[in-house]
């Protein structure tokens, strides 16, 4: 249960670290961001680089700001930062109720945001909430920037866009609409432990009924995903009982599984119908 | 690779000059390293809790940073809550409440309680039960943690006013 050996370098600037990256990829180098996936993944050796580029000390990657219409979030920014309001937006609320679903709160002391992003891991909270919300990830490396949107980002299971040279520098969150609402819901046998089945929605009302509607799933496929069907199954429907659970059913109709050795296709499917229903009653609270 | 890296880590006030490997964890050199053999280490993989220590004002767990990323930190272990024979709040109402039986889990339930109260001394009931779920403990069953945790809370706010 130790990590292998490899070599530290400690950028202090985003040149720097982009550099050492460029440099490096190609030799096993990797950035370490809060370390709470990957030193447990060094832990058991199943990750074993070589090199480990170490932003915990790179300026200017500490950004959490916004302009009034999306707000930016550096490669810096732990978990914890969103334990209270960010922004004044409903966004912030989100945030928050989101965030104190992520693991523990000393291991949401050093994990990032970004971190969680890169991960990819499946049922990762920030991961559904980028994805449903259709953050912009910005990516850089020594041969300049790009803008990748969330629903090209992530691909399939701890995998995305980024190539091996880039650093996911900051994402972009959209702001909310003022009288948006939003509603978050999430299964698992243990608190702390990754969703078996995730949901956020967000929607606005508008003569009544719902409108501009949002609804992600997570930890049920190999990616976080928006499932059109469901949304399609609430805007112009008054919000309630009736259109949460045609909702919930034409997600759980939607989603392709991942069976593991809990867990067969079926009963993920029905939790995701549990999940989306339980977010969208959320969203009434 | 394995090359040594000079250090100094501050333990509870205490300079500890070290030299460890960059794969090293903070659990491991304030153990093995630094002798202060009172941060356990359950997993070695952030599930359990048992290494949780406070860096900067912190709790985190420290099997989950390596050594090199704590120099010039202040870190805090159970070695430092008490002050000389006078047990600091949390210990006392550990003891008052049975809040332990083996103690194997007991350093780490200090530290992320004292850790998280010195942050948010007005923390809600349920948020702290909350932050308890973060660290196990096989003996216990919990519920003197809790009653234990809670007094402690009152107490560390009566001193604040
Ligand atoms: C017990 C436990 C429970 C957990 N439960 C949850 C949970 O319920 N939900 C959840 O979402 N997460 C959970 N996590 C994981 C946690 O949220 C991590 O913080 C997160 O997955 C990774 O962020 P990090 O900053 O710690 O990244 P690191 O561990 O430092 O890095 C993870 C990976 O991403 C890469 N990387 C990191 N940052 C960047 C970047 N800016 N650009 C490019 N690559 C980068 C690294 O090279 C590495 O491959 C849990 C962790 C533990 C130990
Ligand atoms: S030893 Fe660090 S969490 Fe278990
Ligand atoms: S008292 Fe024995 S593990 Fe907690």
């Amino acid at each position: 249960m130790k990590p292998a050996p490899f070599v530290r370098h400690v950028p202090r600037t985003l040149q720097q670290a982009l550099a050492m990256l460029s440099q490096l990829a190609g030799q096993d180098g990797r950035i370490l961001a809060g370390g709470q996936s990957l030193v447990p993944i060094m832990a058991f050796r199943l990750a074993k680089p070589a090199h480990l580029i170490d932003i915990n000390e790179v300026e200017g990657l500490d950004r959490l700001d916004s302009d009034g219409k999306a707000l930016t979030i550096g490669a810096r920014v732990r978990h914890a930062a969103f334990h209270g309001p960010v922004v004044d937006n409903p966004l912030a609320a989100l945030l928050t109720y989101v965030a104190r679903h992520i693991a523990h709160y000393p291991i949401r002391m050093r994990g990032t945001f970004c971190g969680s992003l890169a991960h990819a891991d499946p049922a990762s909270e920030w991961c559904l909430t980028t994805a449903t919300l259709g953050a912009t990830m910005i990516a850089r490396s020594t041969r300049g920037t790009r803008e990748i949107a969330a629903k090209d980002f992530f691909d399939g299971i701890m995998s995305t866009a980024l190539a091996e040279d880039e650093l996911l520098a900051e994402v972009r969150l959209p702001l909310l609409a003022a009288d948006a609402k939003f509603g978050f819901n999430e299964f698992s046998r243990r608190a702390g432990d990754f969703a078996m089945a995730s949901s956020l929605v967000a929607y606005r009302v508008v003569d009544s009924k719902i409108a501009e509607a949002r609804v992600g799933v997570g930890g049920a496929e190999p990616s976080p995903r928006r499932i059109a069907e469901a949304e399609a199954a609430l805007n112009g429907q008054p919000p309630g009982d009736a259109a949460f659970r045609a909702a919930a059913l034409a997600a759980s109709d939607a989603v392709d599984p991942l069976e593991d050795h809990q867990t067969n296709a079926e009963y993920r499917r029905d939790l995701v119908r549990v999940v989306v229903r339980r977010a969208l009653e959320h969203s009434l609270q | 690779m394995t090359e040594k890296i000079a250090l100094t880590l501050t333990i509870n006030g205490h300079a500890h000059a070290i030299a460890v490997e960059a794969r090293r964890t903070l659990a491991d050199a304030i153990r093995e390293d630094c002798g202060q053999t009172g941060t356990h280490i359950g997993c070695e993989h952030g599930i359990c809790g048992a290494c949780t220590v406070i860096v900067n004002g912190e709790p985190v767990r420290s099997c989950l940073m390596f050594a090199v990323q704590a120099e010039g930190k202040k870190i805090r272990t159970v070695e430092g809550l008490a002050d000389g024979d006078t047990l600091h709040a949390m210990q006392q109402a550990f003891m008052d409440h049975h809040g332990l039986q083996c103690g194997f889990c007991t350093p780490g339930f200090l530290m992320l309680a004292v850790g998280v109260l010195e942050r948010e001394p007005d923390i809600s009931d349920g948020d702290l039960l909350d932050v308890l779920s973060s660290n196990l403990c096989r003996c216990t069953g919990y519920q003197n943690i809790i009653k234990a945790v809670r007094a402690a809370a009152a107490e560390m706010r009566k001193r604040c006013v």
